[in-house]
């Protein structure tokens, strides 16, 4: 996984409250038995019309928001599926950095498994942060010191530790825990014996 | 210290505690369908790691399957590929999985408790967020991403941060005409989609007990349709009745053993919640939901918002939004809502139950001339035996099409779309922006309701059809 660091970037801002994942990347890019590629299809419904074009409006086709890294977006963002082509196509499209109110939980969790890091702030601080996005000025994180640094401000935001841990250094989950081989060993030595049905033998 | 059910469902499986309260918690049963897992089993080989148990893990093709004439195969060559890599995926890895022309196959959380799979005070994991549906027999069921799909495939365990514990108490009884779908709808509407995040949900309260085994699954499946990610309910009677003798439950002493701690598993008197809301079930009426979010629910008495009475400028703003997506106007009634479409099936109401449900209210009766309606059974088992109580026959009087088993136009990644505005009822899950097909419109009801919308054209209330 890509190590998640600092990022220097001018935000794009989408101020919709509950983009949902179907969203984010609609069911007919999910037929894909790969992780990347997904970066054109991102937000297709909104970005694209029904020739395929790009929609001028829509903020991620816009100058300099297409390259924007940190996306802004209204409340409970991510909410509905489990997919985690919501997530790859983020991070296929170059963002690594989602800043909302709240998430929903499964979407929240997917992204630290590909170096994409989610801040939750107030809804203040969004509105804050949001007018640099309409002046296209850039805004810098940096995650080891859990600050958001914009013009002469900034804002501390809160991270899990062992999630910022596994960020800074791209650490690989299931490498984690292999290393508790001897653990998972015991637990399921005594499963059998508290409940044998448990192992379908 | 007394414990909730989830307190003890989550002791029980931890392997290891680190001490900023990071789990790694043991999976008893893990499924796997053919969109959320292709990206893991490649995890797998590219690191050379194995399936830790394989026996623990089953798998379906669902999402993609036709709901049509399945002898030819699929002809989307991109579904056709999905489904093909599961299968060589589960034979590489020794993975049971039950084929499109298997007659177990289904949506794979009607399979789950169907075979027996799903058991009480398991974890259960799937790379499906209405993996919630199993929390109905008192498991801790919920949905995970691909990366931990591989996880769980590698490890047999999951890294997690424990939820607060958000109790949902439902009391009296259902007024006729309402079921455990209006019930979840009308919970969703007063917590909101966000309302249950970073909790997991018990059920409980008289209500709840009442309710059979497949409408208690109507109501967890839809729990992350309010943000949490797993909703249960104590088992009971009724739940140890189903399991008996299905083909993957405990058997002779292992049934017995298996019983006895089923029967331990509910939340202590005292157990503290750190939310807890109450819900009168006589209070509650047929319910539609008529924006893109699944917390726009109204009862079919009621009318259509009006965003001019919203103060909240990015309420109001998200109110217009939806009501432009959905071609409605506000203060319009939800019985004026003329439909082209209705879909009955989907992992929240495609069981045999719901069939019924439909069908009592069909029978004798025709859909209207310019509705396009269908029912797709949620798997190849309910299938057979509502074709044993002549339900299909019922359906097709009427003048429904009686499809193959599949996930379909709940989320219409095969063949089974709206096209640009078509408005549907539907016994589904979500009623996000292009979720049945780019520019659909999506009403969710209950199985009678959606029956009613049928038979009238327009959103109806189904006690109208009640004998």
């Amino acid at each position: 996984m890509q190590k998640f660091n600092t990022l220097k970037s001018i935000p794009a801002y989408l101020p919709i409250v509950n983009i949902d994942t179907d969203m984010i990347i609609p069911k007919q890019f999910l037929k894909t038995i790969k992780r990347t590629g997904l970066g054109k299809n991102l937000f297709f419904e909104m970005r694209y019309d029904d020739k395929g074009k790009e929609i001028n409006d829509f903020i991620l086709n816009q100058n300099p928001f297409n390259n924007s890294k940190i996306l802004i977006a209204g409340k409970n963002f991510g909410c509905g599926s489990s997919r985690e082509h919501a997530p790859w196509a983020l991070l296929d499209f170059g963002i690594t950095c989602v800043i909302s109110s709240s998430f929903a939980d499964i979407f929240y969790s997917n992204c630290f498994k590909n170096g994409i890091l989610p801040i939750i702030l107030d809804e203040e601080k969004i509105k804050e942060l949001s007018e640099y996005a309409n002046r296209k000025e850039e805004i810098s994180i940096d995650l080891n010191e859990e600050k958001i640094m914009y013009g002469n401000s900034k804002i501390n935001f809160k991270i899990d530790s062992f999630k910022k841990k596994c960020l800074l250094e791209g650490l690989d989950d299931i490498a984690l825990s292999l290393k508790k081989s001897d653990k998972i060993q015991n637990f399921e030595k005594d499963l059998k014996d508290k409940k044998p049905w448990i192992f379908n033998d | 210290m007394p414990n909730t059910l989830y307190d003890k469902i989550w002791n029980d499986h931890l392997v290891d505690q680190q001490d900023d309260g990071t789990a790694l918690l043991f999976v008893d049963r893990h499924l796997v369908h053919e969109v959320t897992s292709p990206q893991a089993f490649e995890g797998l080989r590219n690191s050379k790691r194995k399936v830790r148990h394989p026996k623990l893990t089953l798998a379906v093709a669902d999402h993609n399957v036709p709901t049509t004439d399945r002898s030819k195969g699929i002809s989307d060559q991109e579904s056709k590929i999905q489904v093909d890599t599961l299968e060589s995926n589960c034979k590489e890895f020794g993975i049971k999985l039950f084929g499109m022309n298997d007659k177990r196959q289904g949506i794979v959380h009607i399979i789950g408790p169907e075979q027996g799979f799903t058991q009480p005070g398991t974890v259960i994991v799937c790379g499906d967020s209405h993996t919630a549906t199993h929390g109905a027999f008192g498991s801790l069921a919920f949905g995970i991403g691909t990366s931990e799909v591989e996880h769980v495939l590698a490890t047999q365990t999951l890294v997690q941060k424990k939820a607060k514990n958000f109790r949902i108490n439902v009391n009296g009884k259902l007024p006729l005409g309402v079921t455990s779908k209006d019930v979840i709808l009308q919970i969703i509407g007063k917590i909101g989609t966000a309302g249950g995040t970073g909790c997991v949900v018990e059920y409980a309260g008289g209500l709840i007990r009442s309710l059979s085994v497949e409408q208690r699954m109507t109501i967890c499946n839809m729990t992350i349709e309010g943000g949490a990610r797993a909703g249960l309910i104590a088992p009971d009677e009724k739940i140890f009745k189903y399991l008996k003798d299905k083909p993957m439950s405990p058997k002779g002493k292992d049934w017995d053993k298996a019983l006895e701690y089923w029967k331990s598993l509910k939340t202590d008197d005292g157990a503290k919640f750190d939310k807890e809301i109450n819900l009168e079930a006589n209070e509650i009426s047929p319910m539609i939901t008529w924006g893109t979010s699944p917390q726009d629910v109204i009862t079919i008495d009621e009318k259509i918002p009006n965003p001019q009475n919203e103060m909240d400028e990015d309420k109001k703003n998200s109110l217009e939004r939806a009501l432009n997506y959905m071609g409605l106007k506000p203060n319009m009634s939800a019985k004026d809502i003329k439909i082209d479409k209705v879909f009955i099936g989907s992992c929240t109401n495609g069981r045999i139950e719901d069939l019924r449900e439909a069908a009592k209210i069909l029978k004798d009766k025709k859909i209207a001339s310019h509705v396009h309606a269908m029912v797709v059974p949620g798997s190849g088992l309910v299938k057979e035996q509502a074709e044993q109580e002549g339900l299909d026959k019922i359906f097709v009087n009427s003048g429904f099409e009686w499809r193959e088993p599949g996930c379909s136009m709940c989320l219409a990644m095969n063949a089974d779309k709206l096209k640009p505005e078509e408005r549907c009822a539907s016994t589904s899950n979500r009623n996000f922006e292009g979720r049945q097909g780019r520019g659909g419109r999506t009403h969710l009801v209950s199985p009678g309701m959606a029956a009613a919308a049928a038979i009238s054209g327009n959103l109806d209330d189904v006690r109208k059809y009640q004998n």
